[in-house]
């Protein structure tokens, strides 16, 4: 176990190099100057540009800026945006919001979903299984967007329910519908998973056995059941969170959530190198440990699953 | 005659509180399947009965009811699609197809235990076998965990598995085929029940591990006093351990006999292509006997006697009549307008 652990630490160092200059060579590439823009529609002064080129370390082969940053980043230094702020105070401003967000989705994901797979999968084939097929296809295929955007329309503009916008980014009352939509098609995903493997389960010989042995339907069910069921949903939610924590870019944009989401977005139209590689090396590195908490937990509920 | 009174005869002495009084009476038994494709009478009739320290094998093919009539007696069917529409399953005198599902709840695991074919299966793989033998004493004795957990390692030991103490933590994939079967005997053998139904116990093990596990299941058999119901296709199996047979066809027991009665001179035509076709070590090189044909399918029996259609015996009336369980003998039945002939033919 430790020694997989390990291997599973070392392995991510090449992962992580892999990203983030993948990352740092198509930033670079992006069309536009960000020294430039930063002059706005005034013609730019030669000598200032050229000092300011100088203190990025823009005026530097491309390999030698991705060493100074990939230097400075072990020692903890994200590096500066074009505005003068390091990145490290941008992200330490936008990651709490997004993580409140990502919790609140992955929260309503869980105890929704699994809830909902395990009604449907015991009651497969009644009504209620139908409807909340029907309901979960429905949330499939409609876009996040529109999803989120129907959403703020109705609730937001029509019925007053909830502020348009959020206003305050960390109070979780105003969360709630953002997180909602971040999280519904997850949600869908979930409820089938769960069912599927519910109904699956449901006709093994270990649950015969379990009626057999004259167990209460609650722990055949609460014990027997979900124990083998939840196993692939588990490694489904693990990913998932990691999605959620990058994937809040268009949710967080329609309600204006001051989140990671939002920040990258703004980042990548400005070109603002430093964040947007700052940003992605840390999603990738949730979720890089998010997969690894999920392989080892895998492992804590089969235990027919041993580490090579 | 009515059945009911035919299958008497077959069975043990009938007032409740005689000895060897029957434990366990199926009468007139039916189980139908209602699926897409029609109605699927999986057992038609059925009578037997088991009386405490008895064995009663129940021989057949696949899809000629045994199994089914024994989920029937465990009520482990999945109803629906199943369906009971006639018959009793007389449990100390009780018909169990009477009691509230409660009460059902109590009667298994506690007084009526099953052993099922693959134990790998058959055992939760995420859970321990010490939590999975433990759990019935929790749930049916109200014991806390760790007075479980001992009980679960004394179980372990009298059903002869090495280091009972140091596997009790372990899971089912950790053991052998054979050791895992001993695990499910255990599960079964844990409340000391008055009947325990064994399904094809021995199938997915291998030849040696067989005659152990048959061996271990008739010591504590004889140990507690049990009624045991064994349910296999395997002729070899049942002879050194049964005290009786039923042989089952297309969801009705064709004949029941004492267990050397029916080797020595089989009353129906089926019983006696089952027996020609195990191989014999004084037959080598020649041809084994099969029984021509297939099982039938069991949504279009054949009309008449659900066997004539494989039976070298067959007449006209096999084709019309469906032939009543005759009695040959004090103990013995046969469902075959011929059986006489059978008999000393």
């Amino acid at each position: 176990m430790g020694r997989y652990v390990a291997r599973r630490l070392l392995q991510m160092i090449p992962v992580f190099i892999g990203t983030t200059l993948l990352i740092f060579l198509m930033v670079y590439s992006l069309p536009g100057d960000p020294i430039a823009a930063l002059f706005g529609d005034k013609a730019a002064d030669p000598a200032t540009v050229a000092r300011l080129r100088h203190e990025y370390g823009l005026d530097q082969p491309l390999l030698v800026q991705y060493w100074n940053y990939l230097t400075g980043l072990l020692q903890g230094d994200f590096g500066q945006s074009f505005t003068g702020r390091p990145v490290a105070d941008l992200m330490a401003d936008a990651f709490p919001v997004t993580i409140r967000l990502a919790l609140f989705a992955f929260g309503i994901e869980v105890v929704l979903g699994i809830a909902l797979g395990m009604l449907t999968g015991l009651k497969r084939g009644k009504f209620i299984d139908q409807l909340v097929l029907v309901l979960t296809l429905v949330v499939i295929s409609i876009p996040v967007f529109v999803l989120g955007f129907l959403a703020q329309f109705f609730l937001g503009f029509k019925w007053g329910v909830i502020t348009p916008t959020v206003q305050d980014s960390m109070n979780l009352g105003q969360l709630a519908v953002p997180a909602v939509v971040l999280g519904a098609l997850s949600l869908a995903y979930v409820t089938r998973l769960t069912r599927t493997t519910v109904a699956e389960n449901l006709r093994a010989d270990y649950m015969r056995t379990a009626l057999a042995k004259g167990l209460p339907t609650r722990r055949r069910i609460g014990v027997h059941l979900m124990r083998n069921s939840l196993i692939p949903v588990i490694t489904f939610l693990g990913t998932d969170l990691g999605m959620l924590m990058g994937g809040a870019i268009v949710t967080e944009g329609i309600f204006n959530v001051q989140g990671v989401g939002n920040t990258l977005y703004r980042a990548i139209q400005t070109s603002e190198g430093p964040t947007v590689v700052g940003i992605v090396t840390v999603l990738v590195l949730v979720y890089l440990v998010a997969s690894l908490v999920v392989d080892l937990l895998y492992a804590v509920l089969d235990p027919r699953i041993r580490y090579a | 005659m009515t059945t009911t009174e035919k299958t008497a005869a077959v069975s043990a002495p009938r007032t409740p509180e005689a000895a060897g009084s029957p434990l366990l009476q199926v009468r007139d038994l039916h189980v139908e399947f209602h699926t897409r494709d029609g109605v699927v009478k999986a057992v038609n009739g059925v009578n037997y009965s088991v009386s405490a320290g008895e064995t009663l094998a129940v021989l057949g093919e696949s899809g000629s009811g045994k199994s089914v009539t024994a989920q029937a007696i465990m009520g482990i069917l999945d109803m629906p699609p199943a369906k009971i529409p006639q018959g009793e399953i007389l449990f100390r005198g009780e018909d169990m197809l009477k009691m509230t599902v409660e009460q059902r709840r109590r009667v298994r695991g506690a007084k009526i235990a099953m052993i099922f074919q693959d134990a790998l299966s058959s055992l939760n793989p995420v859970l321990s076998v010490g939590y999975q033998l433990g759990e019935m004493f929790r749930v049916h004795q109200g014991l806390s965990k760790k007075d479980a957990k001992a009980k679960a390692i004394e179980l372990m030991d009298k059903v002869k598995i090495p280091a009972a103490k140091n596997r009790v933590g372990d899971y089912p994939h950790q053991f052998s085929g054979g050791m895992r079967q001993r695990i499910m005997i255990a599960m079964a053998l844990a409340l000391e029940p008055d009947l325990i139904i064994a399904d094809e116990p021995t199938t997915a093990l291998d030849v040696t591990v067989q005659a152990q596990v048959m061996d271990l299941l008739a010591e504590l058999q004889r140990e507690y006093h049990m009624g045991l119901i064994l349910i296999t296709h395997d002729l070899g199996v049942v002879a050194d351990v049964a005290d009786k047979i039923a042989v089952m066809y297309a969801g009705r027991i064709v004949e029941n006999a004492p267990v050397r009665e029916l080797y020595k001179n089989p009353a129906h035509p089926y019983t006696r292509g089952l027996l020609d076709s195990i191989p014999r070590l004084d037959q080598k090189g020649q041809e084994l006997y099969a029984i021509k044909g297939l099982p039938p399918n069991l949504l279009h029996v054949p009309s008449g006697c659900a066997f004539n259609p494989r039976c070298p015996m067959a007449q006209d009336v096999c084709r019309t009549d469906v032939p009543a369980l005759a009695k040959v003998a004090d103990g013995r039945g046969s469902a075959c307008h011929f059986w006489k002939e059978t008999l000393h033919g």
